[in-house]
């Protein structure tokens, strides 16, 4: 059965599993080879669930797997938001 | 980790996994790349993904076509899709720089790049959404695009390690030995490398490598900031630039747009932080030239490190003093664009001792006499 981890970006569990068994031991890695957690959500839905498999996976505790950075804006706003202001 | 090696490479970016892959394409397998985090930690993974070949200098006009052309068929060689693509590169020209633009058209010209001048209302067939009211023309060049920097750094290092090549992340390095100028290792917070030949493609961390053998560069490291939108439809071909605003953005294959532009002020440090200040000055810029993307939605900020040299152009080849010592650094912001052809430079100079293209002129030695530089940096 097919699990959808990161909505956002159509990334699936088991592709998770594999890019784990290929190295990618971080949710920053994973984040750069797989993009799960770089779409319009900005990894709020799915970065716990990353976080759970990769735990599970390499025998950690979850407390024990990074966080990634967090980038502002915090959620989409758009570009003309900016752009009204001087500077 | 194993403790000797014929070539250490520190820093597992484009230039660090480029120089592996090239070394271990020309057989010289006993090759092991020492990065401090993960692959595209620093530059390679924060850059915008331009490939331009638009320069004012010889050098980086012929280093730039040389990568378009690997480029192009990088994706077959490599096995995976770094989503190269060609829309060109649109370089925004206001009244005061028409008559220079020319000039760098023309020395474009005459090393083969078909790069030409335009009227606004030939951008604006180009990009239908342009603003052409401020402009007074443009320089524009097909070939130039952009991929995939993500795909293109995991594309070379795993062909890398498919060879025999050794990539150790999080791993330090905490000091170079020497013996009367020779290597002799190199000491990491996992272990000691033997070896005799180091190459220093630590980007902005370069100056510091360089530090640990008494060597002087002249690089500084500058913070340089970015941003993403949400993906839309298809509407930009080229990648649009500034020199004058210090802009530059374009839309991924993916669909989102991906822009930075620069701040004059921004003093050198190791700061990678994010700041209101830059997505102001962006969101101005940007909608002055493409009023329409005021609608998009902005995803994420980042920021990474250029590595500045004086003149703007790259630090190739060996170092006086230190035998056996390698510099691949010092590539301003265009690090990305040209890694292609200075991987193939220096894995040649490592193996046959001559590259195939002159890079005398881009040894540290340049910095003694009169600089005269790159004048196209952007972001």
């Amino acid at each position: 059965m097919t699990e959808i981890v990161c909505r956002c970006e159509d990334i699936t569990k088991e592709e998770i599993l594999e890019a784990i068994d290929q190295g990618f031991q971080t949710v920053e890695e994973l984040k750069r080879v797989l993009r799960c957690g770089m779409g319009p959500c900005q990894g709020r839905t799915c970065t716990p669930l990353i976080m759970g498999v990769l735990a599970r996976k390499t025998g950690k505790s979850v407390a024990e797997i990074s966080l990634p950075t967090t980038r502002s804006p915090l959620q989409p706003l758009p570009i003309s938001t900016f752009a009204g202001e001087e500077e | 980790m194993k403790n000797k090696a014929a070539v250490v490479i520190i820093g597992g970016g484009v230039t660090g996994c480029g120089i592996a892959y090239n070394l271990a394409k020309k057989g010289l397998t006993d090759v092991i790349v020492l990065e401090k985090k993960f692959l595209c930690y620093g530059a390679s993974g924060r850059c915008g993904g331009g490939i331009r070949q638009q320069f004012t200098t010889e050098a980086n006009i012929k280093l730039a076509m040389e990568s378009v052309r690997i480029f192009e068929q990088l994706s077959e060689e490599l096995e995976i899709d770094i989503e190269h693509e060609q829309g060109g590169y649109l370089i925004i020209t206001y009244e005061d720089e028409v008559e220079q633009f020319k000039k760098n058209v023309k020395l474009q010209n005459k090393l083969g790049l078909k790069s030409r001048f335009i009227t606004p209302e030939e951008a604006r067939e180009i990009v239908p959404l342009l603003n052409i009211e401020p402009i007074a023309g443009a320089t524009f060049c097909q070939t130039d695009g952009h991929a995939n920097p993500f795909r293109v750094v995991h594309g070379y290092a795993q062909k890398a390690e498919e060879m025999g090549v050794k990539i150790e992340k999080f791993t330090e390095v905490t000091g170079i030995e020497t013996d009367d100028g020779v290597i002799t290792a190199v000491k990491t917070t996992k272990g000691t490398v033997k070896t005799d030949t180091v190459v220093n493609a630590a980007g902005a961390y370069s100056r510091d490598i360089a530090a640990m053998v008494g060597v002087d560069m002249p690089n500084n490291p500058y913070r340089h900031e970015i941003l993403v939108t949400e993906p839309l439809v298809h509407i930009l071909d080229p990648m649009i630039i500034s020199f004058k605003t210090g802009i530059y953005f374009s839309q991924q294959k993916c669909g989102s747009i991906i822009g930075g532009i620069g701040d004059p002020e921004e003093p050198s440090s190791y700061n990678v932080a994010g700041s209101l200040q830059f997505l102001k000055r962006m969101a101005k810029t940007m909608t002055e030239l493409v009023p329409a993307f005021g609608h998009v939605n902005v995803l994420r900020q980042w920021a990474g490190l250029y590595d500045v040299t004086p003149d703007a152009q790259p630090n190739l080849g060996w170092t006086e003093g230190v035998e056996q010592f390698c510099q691949a650094n010092g590539y301003s912001g265009h690090g990305f664009m040209i890694a292609p052809k200075v991987s193939e430079l220096i894995a040649e100079l490592i193996v046959d001792g001559k590259t195939s293209m002159p890079i005398d002129g881009l040894n540290l030695k340049r910095f003694e006499g009169e600089i005269t530089g790159e004048a196209y940096v952007v972001g």
